[in-house]
């Protein structure tokens, strides 16, 4: 396990569950991940596999009813933030632990104009006399990038555009210098050029002002262009997690390259994709053993039986496979 | 692949909505904006570009879903525009779509079987044996069983649905379908599930394919020929392997090293297409990419320029070529 002391996030054993009609949905089944200081971390995995409900967890913006966390530690800067009272929590979101969600339209007020979002969070967090504030804000926007923050401020969210508005979430989100950012597929309803511009900016935040990121996304391009280690996730569990060069040129799990080996390439030529069999297992009712092994290609007679813990391959590659490790495979 | 005739033939394809702004004022929103193009028998052509830049209204437009504002779509030699009656259901019977979004795109409280017979019957298939015979056959191919034929849409999942899309889209053996970002919605391992599919459906079956897309990836996996659409118009046009290797126009140079790919190693750090794409309400004068064209000329604020063919088969339009030509 990648358990480094500098850690300023450590999730340990999370678990978060659902009730749901059909019954419990392990949501998140026991996941263990560690961010470090100016670390971007990746979290990447199909549609229903936890992703989510895991950047929600850490916020303690899981709705309850239905969803609860059962057990685990979140440790953020040595505090546990499952432990703290909701008026600490308030505390600490926006201005420690701060996201951009995917849909910026929706995750914005329409009601109100760009600069009254952005100066509501700074005055919250942090004060100030109406010129302060007036004047941090355009520093932020510009910041990101925005051309002309003075008149942006005055706008509607309508007004703007998909990636413009998106900026304007990414400088909300940044305004109180937040010790970790977490980005909830920012780019995945932008297009291609303004997909980039982004990224950049992201790249940039982190390089510049030394934030973290937890950088959630089904699409492994974006995933290794901005982060420096990833996290799989399938069906509750985090099956592979090591630095992203490691990750893409050399996975271990029979997931991760088939996932892999599943998205079309854009830098060459290829006849067929590797597809993965059947789909993802509904979560009510999960297979025993390994969740992924009726998709499986590598199936050993273990695999149905014993779900396989996380373990150490040698620097920091992490895998949750019976086919590797050197007990299953004999 | 490239030497059939032409089954379908574009030229100077327009359709312009008209859009209501305050009280009194109609402004035109130029969605397809003068796209010429052919598409061979036998041949997956692609038609890519950024939201906005007109490619589903162009493929709605070929189906007559949308009347074209002007301009004239040849299908097998025939004028989709000037059909009537009795002649549109036989054109749609050779032409048939695949929609993006596999939810909404069929029938809720339609068991899929019922659906695959209704079409038959509608295209004249009368003796129930024989239609019995065509759905059991078209489901199998789209890798679903006949046990499934039962079942309402609710039923199944989005890969499983694409693929009883992709079914009913066949199930009339059309020469040419259109394909509207038909995996985009999907998971990443499904994508791939269908996209390796509709290719290999499409070598069994030999019909062609209009696949729009914004995923250049997606495209490159399954396009012989690649259109490049902005904000209504075909800026480059080639086979896969020259828009690829060799792109020519400003637009296509620029946008192609964007697309992330998955290796960490070919990060981008400068981004060379500045700002968004125009509204096209209001799309810029002279040639519509030139505010954000890094090697933009005076002319092409003045004039727009024409799509015209650099070398064999790769038609660019853009005002550097265009000299070029001119020099030779």
């Amino acid at each position: 396990m990648v358990m480094g002391t500098d850690g300023i996030l450590r999730i340990s054993d999370l678990r978060t569950h659902f009730l749901t009609d059909d019954g419990e949905v392990k949501a998140v089944d026991g996941i263990n991940l560690t961010i470090r200081k100016g670390e971007s971390m990746g979290l990447v995995g199909e549609s229903g596999c936890g992703k989510t409900v895991t950047a929600y967890s850490t916020l303690r913006l899981v709705p309850n009813p239905p969803g609860r966390i059962v057990s685990g530690q979140i440790h953020f800067k040595g505090r546990d933030l499952l432990k703290l009272s909701e008026k600490e929590m308030r505390g600490v979101r926006g201005r420690e632990i701060a996201m951009v969600f995917q849909e910026p339209a929706s995750s914005s007020n329409p009601s109100f104009t760009i600069g009254n979002q952005i100066q509501e969070v700074i005055r919250f967090h942090q004060g100030g006399n109406r010129v302060q504030v007036r004047k941090k804000a355009i520093e932020i926007l510009d910041a990101v990038r925005i051309p002309d923050p003075v008149r942006i401020l005055t706008q509607y969210p309508h007004e703007l555009s998909g990636g413009m508005l998106q900026r304007v979430m990414i400088a909300i989100a940044i305004s109180c210098e937040p010790d970790l950012l977490i980005c909830d597929e920012p780019t995945t309803a932008l297009d291609v050029s303004m997909q980039a511009q982004v990224i950049n900016l992201l790249n940039d935040l982190r390089r510049e002002r030394g934030t973290s990121l937890l950088f959630i996304t089904h699409d492994l391009g974006v995933l290794s262009w901005v982060c420096t280690h990833a996290a799989v996730m399938y069906a509750g569990n985090i099956i592979e997690q090591a630095d992203i060069r490691a990750l893409v040129k050399n996975p271990q799990h029979p997931y991760t390259s088939a996932l892999i080996g599943a998205s079309p390439r854009l830098d060459r030529d290829c006849q067929v994709l590797d597809s993965i069999r059947g789909s993802v297992p509904n979560l009510t009712n999960p297979p025993g053993g390994c969740k992924f092994h009726p998709r499986c290609d590598r199936v050993l007679p273990v695999c149905t039986e014993q779900v396989p813990q996380l373990k150490e391959k040698g620097d920091g590659h992490c895998v949750a496979c019976f086919a590797d490790s050197e007990g299953g495979a004999a | 692949m490239g030497d059939g005739y032409p089954l379908l033939s574009v030229s100077d394809l327009k359709k312009h909505f008209y859009v209501r702004k305050g009280f009194r004022k109609v402004e035109v929103l130029k969605a397809v904006d003068g796209v010429s193009f052919e598409l061979r028998a036998g041949e997956v052509l692609g038609l890519v570009g950024e939201s906005g830049c007109g490619k589903t209204t162009l493929g709605r437009t070929l189906l007559r879903l949308y009347t074209p504002s002007s301009g004239t779509i040849l299908f097998k030699g025939r004028d989709v525009c000037h059909v009537s009656g009795e002649q549109v259901r036989e054109m749609r019977a050779g032409m048939q779509i695949i929609f993006q979004d596999p939810y909404s795109s069929l029938n809720p409280r339609m068991p899929i079987g019922k659906m695959l017979h209704e079409i038959l019957s509608a295209h004249g298939v009368r003796n129930g044996g024989e239609r019995e015979e065509r759905v059991e056959e078209i489901i199998r191919k789209v890798g679903l069983e006949s046990t499934h034929l039962r079942r309402f849409p609710h039923e199944f999942s989005g890969g499983q649905r694409q693929r009883i899309a992709i079914a009913r889209a066949l199930i009339l053996y059309p020469s040419l379908i259109i394909a509207d970002e038909p995996s985009s919605s999907l998971d990443m391992s499904i994508q791939a599930q269908i996209l390796n599919l509709m290719k290999s459906l499409q070598k069994e079956m030999g019909m062609s394919y209009l696949f729009i897309t914004h995923n250049l990836s997606a495209a490159r996996f399954m396009c012989d020929r690649i259109a490049i659409m902005y904000l209504g118009k075909v800026v480059e046009m080639a086979d896969r392997s020259q828009i690829f290797e060799s792109p020519a126009h400003p637009y296509a140079r620029a946008l192609l090293p964007l697309c992330p790919v998955p290796d960490p190693d070919t990060r981008v750090e400068h981004v060379a297409l500045e700002g968004e794409v125009p509204s096209p309400v209001n799309p810029p004068v002279g040639c519509t990419f030139h505010p954000r064209c890094p090697e933009a000329a005076a002319i092409c604020s003045r004039q727009t320029p024409k799509l015209l063919e650099i070398e064999p088969d790769h038609w660019v339009s853009c005002y550097r070529f265009a000299r070029m030509k001119d020099m030779t």
